[in-house]
């Protein structure tokens, strides 16, 4: 039954209404609008079609539509342009430091999941919302360009500058915990053959 | 084959799995000779596992799964109206 099915993605949702709307109350009643704005255009749904993306959609469109207007940061806003691999250039030594640690093991380490929250949700809007979808929900750039309704290279370049804004929060959170020790990969380590 | 430069430029690519299976072959194999490059895409992938990890901690609140299901049965007669909510 497709309510049962739906609501199987429930906290999926929820974790990411909070993503983007900052706040419990406001994710709650976006999570409630997109369930009902599924049930109501269920008819539109095809049987055997991807049912997770398909409430996604539904989800971040809630999000553009409702909340996104009541809310007082600009909705398009640019982002600095910093290099690439921003986090690896100043915590890429750390894993010789502490070999007998996993990457991943030191990154649960190093930021608090809050830190990791907050360092997402201060992205621009036009940047947080392919960040959500990709790097914690985990869809294609193509059905994220299908949400957005933005080319593929709009999401790709979004992606990637969303990304570097959000490791360089993260390095400051490091930073501010005493935990980055300013090593940096000597760049003549990288792209060099 | 690919050199540290054209692989770097595919990390998040490749990471993300949307490169065509011909590049992700030759990123592959630039990685088997590649200490540095290797160890660039190791640090994105535990990153992106990281970030994916804490960002999917959030509990959902009590109740709320009672207030979707009352939203969905509260439109039986299938009006498009749920009520007195809107």
């Amino acid at each position: 039954m497709f309510a049962e099915q739906a609501m199987e993605y429930a906290p999926q949702l929820y974790s990411a209404a909070l993503r983007m709307t900052r706040n419990q109350a406001d994710a709650e009643d976006l999570v409630q609008e997109a369930y009902l704005r599924a049930f109501r255009s269920f008819h539109t749904f095809q049987e055997g079609t991807n049912l997770r993306a398909w409430l996604f959609r539904i989800l971040t469109n809630a999000y553009i539509n409702t909340y996104r207007a009541k809310q007082r940061r600009p909705i398009e806003t640019d982002l600095d342009d910093l290099e690439d691999l921003y986090l690896y250039r100043r915590l890429g030594s750390m894993e010789t430091a502490a070999a007998s640690m996993s990457a991943e093991d030191q990154f649960m380490d190093l930021f608090t999941d809050d830190e990791v929250k907050q360092a997402l949700e201060d992205l621009p809007d036009n940047f947080r919302l392919p960040v959500i979808l990709a790097d914690v929900e985990g869809f294609a750039y193509k059905e994220i360009a299908h949400m957005l309704d933005i080319p593929i290279g709009t999401v790709m370049s979004r992606l990637h500058r969303g990304r570097k804004a959000m490791q360089r929060a993260l390095y400051e959170f490091a930073e501010a915990n005493g935990l980055a020790t300013p090593t940096p990969v000597p760049s003549d380590q990288l792209g060099s053959g | 084959m690919a050199d540290c430069n054209e692989t770097l430029r595919e990390l998040h690519a490749f990471l993300d799995d949307e490169l065509s299976s011909e590049t992700r072959a030759h990123i592959h194999i630039h990685l088997g000779d590649c200490v540095d490059c290797l160890q660039a895409f190791d640090f994105h992938a535990e990153l992106k596992m990281a970030i994916r990890r804490k960002c999917t901690t959030d509990q959902m609140p009590e109740g709320l799964l009672a207030r979707i299901e009352t939203c969905f049965n509260a439109d039986l007669d299938g009006d498009g109206h749920i009520g007195d909510t809107r």
